[in-house]
């Protein structure tokens, strides 16, 4: 009976949301203002009758029913009780219900925090989202309901959720890159909903800078916590695989990188804005494009849900309907989107135009590279090939190299027009110090020192001398350091931290793919292995038993030079219910490097095969996402989105009334 | 319409979209083998364990049994291997491994760290013999009966699922079949 009110909350859902996809946006183009008020309350109705569909089929797991046929493939009666919360989004369905409840979550913060926007346009963006709420609601009704029975005859146990998902990051990782992914859906419908009203001005970018920032920053947490579980869990060493899953949010993310900078400049400057439409139009089709990947068994990967060609053919139609809409309403409409104003051939905003054609060019080589093997599939109606890693970095790397040149100067130039002496007497001396210290640096603390380590270091100086020697000259005029500082604005700050951040993940990313050692060794108990300074001892393995899987841990000491340093407890698991095994890590990790065990298989006398790492940086990648996280959301709490008059906007909503009055004449 | 360029992301979508249209019916796990039915192609390939005794098809097993294409570079693979680890376990079904287009370092590796469910490797290589086995890629799966003939052919993972309801279904029929 529960879980038929789940399936009634999830259909009066629907019905909101198709209200809300009709009336706000007819009453804003008729200047209808009780329509458009409408848009507030059904946004919250929509949002409260997800939340009971989500309540209800939480509740579903925990109380075992496992005549919930989604229930029963992926919860046991001796799964923990946190995973069994969790398994909510451990399978397409209900990882669906929770995409969608996380549109209905940003829907209802856009009503909320919109009180300096006008009505019009507050009606005109919640109904855009109401209709992709149509669309999500009525892909889970026809397509994948999580609250579908097994009836009449239920399991009298389930099936277990997937052994690789039983881990701490299972909790966190799927929420946080489901909230960035479905955040950008917000900055489309700023976008589609400033095509429709044909303005798009500086306040338009300010009040959609802060969604667009917080979205990104959250799928920069969501990325960075899926390859911080890639490497701890899957336990090859890798952080990073170009998987076709992992690819499409790594598309939106350069994408939505380039948007937010292209809105910088839209914002200061009144420059790029039909470039910026399209940007946030692409960045949230390669979001959907995501979502039609996993979910439609188009091409097989870690990540891949069951297929089913019914659902891949909804989201297909759902993915032509809304962007191909969008993208005409665009060719249509972006002429009206004029540029202000002009602005010179070495400026901020050239700058910036590089900056978002090399992460355009670089989000469109991952996009081939992922969708190569199906395109080449579907012409030659053969062959399935697939695009390996060498293609993905052979085009990415250089083109980040690219980039973080830029990145040292485009801080630093002018808005509109800037004058190569005024770069030169900024930066010669940090040229000239990033390339000394980047080549005396790595060569004074090891031997014989690969290229790739040099060019690594050069450039992350750069970017850090850069950054250092704007804010000199920024305080330079101020009476104290420290009153200097202060007055910096908080979205500065949050700059200068999110390319800190990336200066972290790039040289974490490039020193450990340079130095990473490892090894695998048949080790008997007592036996020791040395890899890099350290000597590795195999003390032998015990049982142990989890909550709901058996395990061998292995207990290995590790020393140096003759001092007992450290000791690991890989485990090798066995998942009682599924009957699955899996490898869980021993790892050391600290700030320079870290230490990484897996067990392998059991031989003959007690021996066991396993492979030792050692991952020099690799904890950088990761420290250096959580500062770009960090920059981007502290560039949201920057007081000029807050304090934004209402005076100004009441003036606004006026004269954009005005203005639609006379058109409808 | 004075403006055609603007037209020009909603062409490449549209060119996109259709690709990917295909690409939902042309899924290759459904594409029937032309070698279904038909004697396993005979080959002299190496074995992963002795390196220069040469295999042909009359070192593979007198019985039903799975022949199972892999690579230490193929993701999937991992994902299969404890299902095979667990077939292996229980002796429900020989299984033959076809290295395919691997380093033969890479391969052992790769099975002395997640295990080998395979009663014997074969090493293909030059992706010759996957040729002619008519093979798009790893992983892929064939069972081959006891007279030698392909019965049935599974493109990509197999997973739980696809063992018990298409994999042993396969198995248990040739083995009544053999019986009678």
């Amino acid at each position: 009976m529960v879980p038929e009110l789940g399936n009634f909350a999830l259909i009066l859902a629907l019905c909101l949301s198709v209200l809300l996809a009709f009336l706000p946006l007819l009453g804003a183009a008729r200047n209808n203002q009780v329509w458009m008020s409408l848009a507030r309350p059904l946004t919250a109705g929509v949002f409260v009758f997800l939340s009971i569909a989500l309540v209800i089929l939480a509740y579903s797991f925990v109380t075992n029913d496992f005549s919930v046929q989604f229930v029963a493939n992926h919860s046991n009666t001796t799964l923990p009780i946190y995973y069994k919360i969790t398994a909510v989004w451990g399978g397409h369905e209900g990882s669906f219900l929770f995409w969608t409840w996380m549109l209905g979550g940003w829907m209802l913060a856009v009503a909320i925090f919109s009180k300096s926007m006008p009505d019009e346009f507050v009606a005109r963006v919640l109904g855009i989202m109401g209709a992709l709420a149509v669309g999500y609601i009525l892909f889970m009704v026809a397509t994948s309901n999580p609250f579908d029975r097994a009836l009449p005859l239920p399991p009298t146990n389930g099936a277990d959720l997937n052994a690789a998902l039983q881990d701490f990051a299972f909790i966190i990782h799927p929420p946080s890159l489901y909230m960035g992914y479905v955040g950008f859906s917000v900055v489309f419908a700023f976008a589609m909903a400033a095509l429709l009203s044909g303005r798009l001005d500086a306040a338009w970018a300010r009040w959609c800078r802060p969604w667009a920032n917080a979205a990104w920053a959250i799928l920069t947490v969501g990325l960075a916590l899926g390859s911080w579980w890639a490497y701890y869990e899957l336990g090859w060493g890798g952080w990073w695989a170009w998987d076709p899953v992992e690819n499409p949010p790594m598309i939106t993310w350069l994408l939505g990188a380039a948007m937010i900078h292209s809105l910088a400049a839209t914002e200061k400057r009144g420059v790029f804005k039909s470039w910026t439409v399209l940007l946030a139009i692409m960045a949230f089709a390669s979001s959907l494009l995501g979502t039609f990947i996993t979910r439609s068994g188009l091409l097989t990967s870690e990540h891949a849900f069951a297929s089913d060609p019914t659902r891949g053919v909804f989201i297909l139609g759902f993915l032509g309907l809304i962007i191909g809409s969008s993208l005409v309403l665009y060719a249509i409409r972006a002429p009206i989107l004029k540029s202000e104003f002009g602005f010179g051939s070495l400026s901020r905003e050239v700058f910036l135009l590089a900056n978002n054609m090399i992460l355009v060019v670089a989000s469109s080589a991952i996009l081939l590279g992922t969708l190569y093997p199906m395109v080449y599939q579907a012409v030659s109606g053969g062959d399935l090939i697939s695009v390996g890693p060498p293609y993905f970095n052979a085009i990415f790397v250089p083109l980040m190299g690219i980039l973080a040149v830029l990145m040292g100067i485009g801080p630093i130039a002018r808005w509109k027009r800037t004058s190569l002496a005024h770069l030169r007497q900024q930066l010669t001396k940090v040229v000239l110090a990033s390339v000394g210290l980047g080549v005396v640096l790595p060569v004074l603390l090891t031997m014989g020192v690969p290229l790739a380590t040099i060019a690594t270091s050069i450039l992350a100086l750069w970017i850090v001398f850069a950054m250092l020697r704007d804010i000199q000259t920024k305080i330079a005029n101020k009476p104290t350091v420290l009153a200097g500082l202060r007055s910096l604005s908080v979205s500065y700050w949050g700059m200068t931290l999110a390319h800190l951040g990336f200066v972290l993940t790039m040289a974490g990313a490039c020193l450990t793919s340079i130095y990473s050692v490892e090894r695998s060794v048949l080790l008997q108990p007592g036996q020791s292995t040395e890899l890099g300074a350290y000597t590795f001892r195999f003390e032998g393995t015990r049982p142990v038993q989890g909550p709901n899987f058996v395990a061998d841990e292995a207990t290995i000491v590790i020393s140096r030079d003759g001092k007992t340093y450290k000791t690991l407890y890989p485990q090798k698991r066995l998942y009682t219910a599924s009957g699955t095994p899996t490898s869980h890590m021993g790892i050391d990790g600290r700030v320079l490097r870290d230490l990484f065990t897996t067990l392998g298989d059991p031989r003959e006398n007690g021996a066991w095969s396993m492979t030792i790492y050692i991952k020099p940086f690799v904890r950088w990648i990761w420290i250096g996402s959580i500062f770009i996280a960090l920059g981007g959301i502290f560039a949201v709490t920057d007081k000029r989105y807050r304090q934004f008059k209402v005076k100004r906007a009441a003036a606004v909503s006026r004269s954009s009334a005005t203005l639609a009055a006379e058109g409808s004449q | 319409m004075k403006n055609l360029k603007l037209y020009l992301p909603v062409l490449v979508f549209a060119a996109l979209a259709v690709f990917m249209w295909r690409g939902l019916y042309l899924d290759s796990r459904t594409l029937p083998s032309m070698l279904i039915n038909k004697p396993l192609p005979e080959f002299e390939l190496r074995s992963l364990e002795e390196g220069d005794q040469l295999l042909t098809t009359a070192d593979l097993p007198n019985e039903p049994f799975i022949l199972n294409i892999w690579g230490s570079y193929c993701l999937p693979c991992l994902q299969e291997n404890p299902i095979f680890m667990a077939a292996k376990d229980q002796g429900v079904v020989p299984i033959i491994g076809l290295n395919y287009k691997d380093r033969d370092d890479a391969a052992r590796y790769w099975l002395d760290i997640n295990g080998n469910p395979f009663d014997l490797v074969i090493v293909d290589d030059s992706g010759r013999y996957g040729i002619d086995l008519g093979v798009y890629g790893a992983p892929e799966t064939f069972i081959i009966d006891a007279n030698g003939v392909i019965r049935y052919k599974h493109i990509g993972t197999i997973d739980y699922r696809a063992w018990e309801d298409e994999i042993m279904p396969v198995i248990r029929s040739l083995r009544e079949g053999g019986n009678s």
